[in-house]
């Protein structure tokens, strides 16, 4: 049996050391499956329950809601991935929004510039992340709480500095601003259904992470530093340098965020953010990251922000209180974690 | 000896300090291609010092360090990687979570493509993997398993067949039979010498002389970081390796206090 191994993938010779493999078993193994498995759930339940949940224009606003938290998600997913945290998430968006709207304003008379600065700016916080993290070696998760707190106090320090209150004046009457928001604000018919151009923003994210984990070599690097650093640095993979691109990938996604919160209105206020974090977190470990990294996709993340659309604005149609929004979140993430450790104490089990 | 074709590795007369602890001291080993050459020791002879030597972990404090002849002072694992020395380590370095092909590749990735649609080359590395796991004569049914879901011994045998599919010239096993049960250990050594027929050298790190009888060339029996003493197959009986290894006359006596008085 063993030196005549059937070649073929499609329709195999049954191989005595092969017990089961049915489809439904390698379903099984796929990390998003749980998520998936809840977002259906949840679906079904608020078609039920809520009247116009299953509008079109009710889909476009879930899908907004879904987006928001997506964008943000897919980076994030990929960084627990590689088995670090980032908590400066919520508040680099935010700061990120500043930079772009104060240096706008108070620097040029285009707001294309403010949203290019903005953007070193935000990727030098990333990096600044990564190389901390990589340099004193401590947990990421004492590193991105150093500078989410100091994000946070820049952000408001700053901005009642340069402009006197917590929010940045208008920037809505300077050049470049329709163009601009066309591109992170708009919205874009497609089908009937007015969508918000995030949405588009999310899925062509969510497409591009799945490529450079599935497929490139950055994205098996990604796996390996988060299942196991020490094999991946002894095979000769660049730990250091895939960490700190992973840190400037949530910071590039924080800045489009950013720019998208800017221009959908016009102001930003200083303090927003915080706490937006761990949405991120909680959305990628709904959607199947393992919390010590080495597992996980991006399109899970995607459904993990998915659940959190429909579950938020779904209890807005079935006219619920929305304090239950909280409970039900808690609820999903724990469900979720307990299906990812089941998971990898399958996968590891050596026999 | 000088007929022959340069040794792979030589280590002669090598040491090692840490601080004022002596771990290795005037160590000598020869790996030749085709050859397998043990280090046998018990815990703490110095064995895991001289394969990180070996290994460009450390840096050897004396003695001299020659891989084909040339004199060489290893920079890190990369160096001694490039020099064509592979090292296995008994924690294998492979990421438990990750399917087998993806493992076997790791850090060494193939792609095709150019600019922004570089990508993996996925068909090749995993036909690449399956024949390379073959041609070691291991068959694994499914290289999309998770590489954790592999036995211990099957782990080994995919690092192995890793090393001599990169082009390693020299293979360093760290006790690659140590967790494993009599039936597995059988197996490894099978690619141990699998390796040594593809015209490697081999280096085996070992406590247990009758797996390195089985397979080695050479043997050099380390204790206390001092060599204990150095032997090739045919100057040496495998009793007498068993014997010199278990501490000769410390095993007499302890023979002496284990026997069971005979007879009612």
């Amino acid at each position: 049996m063993s030196s005549t191994a059937p070649s073929s993938d499609g329709v195999d010779h049954v191989d005595e050391r092969l017990l089961r493999t049915t489809p439904l078993k390698k379903l099984l193994a796929r990390p998003e499956l749980g998520s998936v498995v809840g977002a259906i759930a949840v679906f079904v339940f608020f078609a039920v329950v809520a009247d116009g949940f299953l509008k079109p224009s009710s889909l476009g606003t879930v899908l907004y809601a879904a987006s928001t938290i997506g964008i943000m998600a897919v980076p994030v997913s990929l960084l627990m991935i590689g088995g670090e945290f980032d908590l400066s998430a919520g508040v680099m968006v935010t700061s990120s929004a500043l930079v772009s709207s104060m240096f706008s304003y108070q620097m040029t008379a285009n707001v294309w510039v403010g949203v290019g600065v903005s953007l070193l700016v935000t990727l030098a916080i990333g990096v600044f992340n990564g190389f901390m993290l990589t340099r004193t070696k401590l947990p990421s998760f004492i590193i991105t709480l150093g500078t989410f707190l100091m994000l946070t106090g820049l952000n408001l320090g700053l901005t009642k500095l340069i402009s006197g209150t917590v929010s940045t004046k208008s920037i809505a009457d300077m050049e470049g601003f329709s163009s601009a928001r066309k591109l992170f604000a708009s919205e874009v018919t497609i089908g009937g259904v007015e969508l918000e151009v995030t949405i588009l923003w999310w899925f062509g994210l969510v497409a591009l992470a799945t490529w450079i984990l599935l497929r490139t070599r950055f994205g098996n690097w990604i796996f390996a530093v988060g299942g196991g650093a020490d094999a991946a640095r002894a095979v000769g993979v660049p730990v250091y340098r895939t960490k700190i691109g992973l840190y400037m990938g949530v910071a590039f996604c924080a800045w489009i965020s950013g720019q998208h919160l800017l221009f959908s209105f016009d102001v930003v206020q200083s303090g927003e953010g915080v706490g937006n974090e761990l949405i991120y977190i909680i959305a990628a470990v709904i959607g199947g990251c393992l919390i010590t990294g080495g597992y996980g996709s991006a399109i899970g993340s995607a459904v993990g922000a998915l659940i959190f659309g429909m579950t938020s604005k779904g209890i807005v149609y079935a006219e619920w209180n929305p304090d239950w929004f909280k409970f039900f979140l808690g609820a999903m993430l724990l469900l979720a974690t307990l299906l990812n450790a089941w998971i990898r104490k399958r996968v590891e089990a050596t026999k | 000896m000088t007929t022959e074709a340069t040794a792979l590795v030589e280590l002669d007369d090598v040491s090692k300090y840490y601080g004022n602890i002596r771990a290795l001291e005037g160590v000598s080993l020869e790996v030749r291609a085709g050859e397998i050459s043990c280090v046998l020791g018990d815990n703490g002879a110095g064995k895991s010092t001289l394969i990180k030597i070996v290994a460009g972990l450390h840096r050897h404090d004396a003695g001299t360090f020659r891989i084909e002849g040339e004199e060489v002072t290893l920079a890190n694992p990369r160096d001694a990687l490039d020099r064509g020395i592979a090292t296995v380590y008994q924690d294998l370095a492979v990421v438990p979570l990750m399917p087998v092909w993806r493992n076997f590749f790791l850090g060494s990735e193939p792609t095709k493509g150019s600019g922004p649609f570089k990508r993996l080359d996925v068909d090749l590395m995993r036909s690449t993997t399956r024949e390379a796991l073959l041609r070691m004569g291991i068959d694994l049914r499914d290289v999309d398993q998770p590489i954790g879901t592999l036995s211990g011994g099957e782990r080994q045998c995919v690092a192995i067949a890793r090393a001599v599919h990169f082009g390693a010239k020299v293979l360093v096993l760290d006790e690659p039979t140590a967790a494993l049960g009599v039936k597995q250990s059988g197996v490894v050594l099978k690619y141990v010498a699998a390796a040594r027929d593809q015209g490697l050298g081999v280096v085996l790190i070992t406590h247990n002389p009758h797996h390195a009888y089985l397979v080695g060339d050479r043997f050099v029996l380390l204790k206390r970081g001092v060599m204990a003493a150095s032997h090739t197959k045919d100057s040496v009986t495998l009793d007498e390796l068993t014997r010199q290894m278990a501490g000769g006359s410390e095993l007499e006596d302890l023979r002496h206090e284990l026997e069971r008085p005979t007879g009612p």
